[in-house]
């Protein structure tokens, strides 16, 4: 294998912009900081790009994917298990770095302008970048050890980021919450890696592969296991049922991270974990289902609490978990590429969404409540025009980015048989509910009058506007690639798509009732939010139960709280106070101090003063000593036990 | 006639040893002291130590005792009074000791090549002593006359009144 | 009669009559209330190990044995003299000279 893609420059590049500007970012000036912060990933998309060229026909390639590098120094050689550190480039890893580098250096030159007057600069950039390392290790990695160390690396600096302004109570919480969360996860990916390597005895993905196509016998068994560990990992990093808790919360982080991370690239690693070991799931339909189906409910579930969220980011994070849950379902029914191609197209627009939030954020200084806002349509032009690209793009309108990776989705779904028809059918109504509550999104922010009257928007510099136009271009066109292309080219990595069944009429009538179903949601949003903005609150008053449910997220975090963490934290407690401290650390120091106190008192006696009895133990010494030397003790005792022989033999 | 001798001393040294111990006024234990150290004199005398016998009497019996004598008159001491015992003495120090006087009388009554005394061949003279004495033996001699030159000094310096002394003033001044 | 008192004297009985002296020195030792009397105990001790030597010397024809006798003479004189001055120092400082009243290193 010839080294000439340099693959390991692009988790190091971030990785170096992390060590410069975390320990001298805060001695640095503020240029300096921003030039190695943002070149770093620019850096790193270049090699993708170079990497790129390659396998898309531009300059000849060398050598053909899947391409792996592997570093010479061996890492684990344990008996049977050995792991290395390698990386492997295949359609896949290169499809995801693409998304990963790319939006990720734009959320990067966003970042200029939206942090530039914060006074933690250097460390956001140093913790950005060190995310971009994780993420990248995460995307290249051959084997399951090297993805598990991106994937507790991409917590760490989420944590990080999510706590970035940890001085406010709320967003320290929320990031011990993600990170805690994510453990959860991490301990069912932990679990599958174990089973893996009592089963297989590798954690090379390729190996896996090799092995299972090898012995038709793995199906079932076994393998639902560590599918279904594998899910778990899956579900707490990409905030699904029932790990999903977090993601809503990790909005207290400063918008651009909730553009990058929560939004395109760190939720999607379980997407991608799944994508990446396929042939897992392929060979266990339970599992494929299971995933199926908490995509699915996911997805409603998030969706029906995003209809009355009134927080901007709010109602973005609750629409991620909703656009996560159709990724999952497109791997539950085996359209891998078609999830990969939603990951894509998601990234796009909802970074895209994120950060024009972030504008109108930034723009009226601070606010975030939609009840708030409105009338900014003119205010701020280009804002507007991007993110109603944006806006359009998720709720699935031809011919914008949304419409081709949902569709392939659906269609997917729909030809699974009955329970495929089910699925699809959630999917179409979560459909209807992502547009209704973008649009209600949209109307509340931008159009009407403004309600708070007495600020002053002011649209936001270049390096805020430039990504968001980028992006919308993307958000446009992403998805003109069509999805028979784009699933040809990720086949060698990830398999065919499923839908042999189906006919392209059966494709086209599927695709219209989407479109149609996201017209009526924009029509009901317009309806309640411009035409008859007094309707929402008297549906409201109408079901005030249901309204109330929705509202407070159905109370999922209290059910947690009270049937989770309070036994546990009540249960720690006791032990490490009553247990550990009192009983044990207290013991120890009491029985010690006792010992102590007790032979002290026992030779203090010794320590009299009383002249004769100091002469006694003089005398008794004497006549120890004189006892020893004098006496032939071998003489005597070979008497002795000749004498009690001599006694039992009679 | 050695054994006659040899009997009625070794009887007066065991007398006024055990006798020692059961006075309760120490002059009267100090007196005794002085009747065995006489005693052993005559022993020495008997296995042919002549110059040891004469120090014996001279030193011991003539200095020693006298110092002590004059330590108890000058101390006024008087017949000890009842005071609380120890009991490591007596449940350790008792055991002890006659465990030691048994092993030793074990060891001497089983050895062999202890012979019998005898005076015809087992005089020393002084002059024999002597020669040793300050010839072979002078390092000795040397140190130990230091030894006693120290001792002298430190007698002094520990015994003679501390003119601080609240309660030696009071001595001095109040008698 | 002249057969009995012309029997010669074994060593053995010099012995342990240096055995029973010097038991008799650690006896006194252990029980005896006054200072002085103990300290006088002591020097019954040593008169008893120096029979000892005498009668070892005389065995062996070893002067040496004898000058050792001369040297724990001179040496228990020395002791005597520093001993009974501390004795005499203790007893201006406590007024007592009980043995087990002294028990104290402060003065």
């Amino acid at each position: 294998m010839n080294a000439y893609l340099h693959l390991w420059l692009i988790p190091l590049l971030p990785f170096a912009g992390f060590l410069i500007n975390g320990i001298l970012g805060g001695r640095l000036p503020k240029w300096l900081v921003t030039t190695v912060a943002l070149l770093a990933p620019l850096a790193a998309f270049g090699v993708v790009l170079n990497a790129s060229l390659g396998v898309f026909g531009f300059v000849p390639a060398a050598s053909s994917l899947p391409y792996i590098e592997t570093c010479p120094l061996p890492w684990i050689n344990a008996g049977l298990l050995h792991v290395n550190f390698s990386f492997v480039l295949d359609q896949l890893s290169l499809v995801m770095l693409l998304v990963v580098t790319g939006v990720g250096f734009l959320i990067h030159v966003y970042s200029v302008g939206y942090m530039g007057d914060d006074k933690g600069y250097a460390r956001y950039f140093s913790y950005l970048n060190l995310f971009l390392f994780f993420m990248t290790v995460l995307v290249l990695a051959g084997n399951a050890l090297v993805m598990f160390i991106g994937w507790e690396g991409v917590g760490l600096a989420s944590y990080l980021l999510i706590g970035f302004w940890f001085e406010k109570k709320s967003a320290a919480d929320a990031g011990k919450k993600a990170f805690i969360v994510n453990r959860i996860g991490d301990f069912g990916f932990l679990i599958g890696m174990f089973l893996l390597v009592a089963n297989f005895g590798t954690l090379t993905f390729t190996e896996i592969a090799t092995k299972l196509g090898q012995d038709p016998g793995w199906s079932g068994g076994v393998v639902t296991v560590i599918a279904l560990c594998l899910m778990l990992g899956a579900a707490g990093k990409s905030a699904q049922l029932p790990l999903y808790i977090w993601l809503p919360d990790a909005m207290e982080g400063p918008t651009p991270v909730s553009a990058l991370i929560h939004a395109a690239t760190m939720v999607t690693a379980g997407v991608y974990m799944v994508a990446r070991t396929h042939v897992l799931f392929d060979h266990s339909p339970f599992a494929l289902s299971v995933v199926a189906i908490i995509g699915a409910a996911t997805a409603i579930f998030a969706a029906t609490i995003a209809l009355v969220q009134n927080d901007i980011k709010r109602v973005l994070a609750y629409s991620t978990i909703s656009q996560l849950g159709y990724m999952f379902l497109g791997c539950g029914v085996a359209a891998y590429s078609a999830a990969i191609f939603h990951l894509m197209t998601h990234a796009f627009f909802k970074a895209l969404l994120f950060m024009a939030a972030g504008s109108v954020i930034h723009a009226i200084g601070g606010e975030q409540d939609l009840r708030k806002m409105g009338g900014l349509r003119k205010k701020l032009p280009v804002t507007f025009w991007t993110m109603t690209a944006a806006v359009l793009a998720i709720a699935g309108f031809f011919p914008f980015a949304g419409f081709f990776s949902k569709d392939a989705i659906l269609y997917a779904a729909f030809l699974q048989g009955t329970n495929g028809k089910i699925l699809w059918f959630v999917g179409v109504l979560t459909a209807l509910l992502t547009s209704f509550y973008m649009f209600r999104l949209w109307y509340m922010t931008f159009l009407g009058e403004s309600r708070s009257p007495d600020v002053h928007p002011h649209e936001s510099p270049w390096s805020m506007r430039g990504p968001l136009v980028i992006l919308a271009l993307l958000s446009v066109g992403g998805g003109w690639i069509g999805m028979e292309r784009f699933a040809g080219f990720l086949a060698p990595s990830v398999g065919v798509l499923p839908t042999e069944a189906g006919n392209p009429r059966l494709e086209i009538i599927l695709s219209l009732v989407a479109v149609l179903v996201a017209l009526e949601g924009w029509l009901i949003a317009d309806k309640l939010y411009r035409r008859k903005p007094a309707r929402p609150a008297q549906w409201a008053a109408a079901l005030p139960g249901g309204y109330k449910l929705l509202a407070n997220k159905y109370f999922v975090d209290e059910l947690y709280g009270a049937v989770v963490v309070k036994p546990l934290l009540g249960f720690s407690k006791f032990v490490l106070e009553w247990v550990v401290d009192f009983a044990i650390l207290g013991g120890a120091a009491w029985l010690l101090g006792g010992i102590a106190t007790f032979t002290g008192a026992i030779l203090q006696r010794w320590q009299s003063g009383n002249l004769r009895s100091y002469a006694a133990w003089l005398a008794a010494g004497a006549a120890a000593v004189l006892l020893f030397l004098l006496v032939p003790w071998a003489t005597v005792l070979d008497n002795l036990s000749a004498i009690h022989l001599g006694m039992a033999g009679h | 006639m050695h054994l006659i001798l040899f009997l009625v001393f070794a009887g007066f040294c065991l007398g006024g040893a055990i006798n020692l111990l059961i006075q309760s006024h120490p002059i009267n234990s100090a007196l005794s002291l002085i009747v065995v150290m006489v005693s052993l004199a005559v022993l020495y005398l008997l296995l042919g130590a002549e110059f040891l016998a004469a120090a014996q009497v001279i030193v011991y019996a003539g200095a020693i005792m006298v110092l002590f004598t004059f330590v108890v008159m000058l101390l006024n001491a008087g017949r000890e009074a009842r005071t609380l015992g120890s009991r490591a003495a007596r449940s350790i120090g008792f055991p002890a000791v006659v465990a030691i006087l048994v092993v030793i009388a074990t060891v001497i009554l089983h050895a062999q090549g202890l012979g019998v005394a005898r005076l015809s061949d087992g005089i020393t003279s002084t002059e024999e002593l002597s020669t040793v004495l300050f010839t072979k033996l002078l390092l000795p001699f040397e140190v130990t006359s230091v030894l006693i030159l120290i001792a002298i000094l430190g007698a002094v310096a520990l015994a003679r009144h501390d003119d601080t002394d609240p309660r030696a003033n009071e001595e001095r001044t109040g008698k | 009669m002249s057969s009995f008192l012309s029997q010669e004297v074994p060593l053995s009985w010099y012995l342990l009559l240096s055995a029973a002296l010097f038991s008799l020195g650690v006896v006194g030792f252990l029980i005896k209330r006054n200072l002085i009397t103990v300290f006088m105990s002591i020097e019954l001790m040593l008169n008893g190990v120096n029979l000892s030597f005498v009668t070892f010397a005389h065995q062996w024809h070893a002067v040496k044995g004898q000058i050792f006798v001369f040297f724990v003479m001179m040496v228990a004189a020395a002791e005597a003299a520093v001993g009974l001055a501390i004795i005499i120092a203790v007893f201006r400082a406590r007024a007592t000279l009980a043995v087990d009243r002294i028990d104290l290193m402060k003065l």
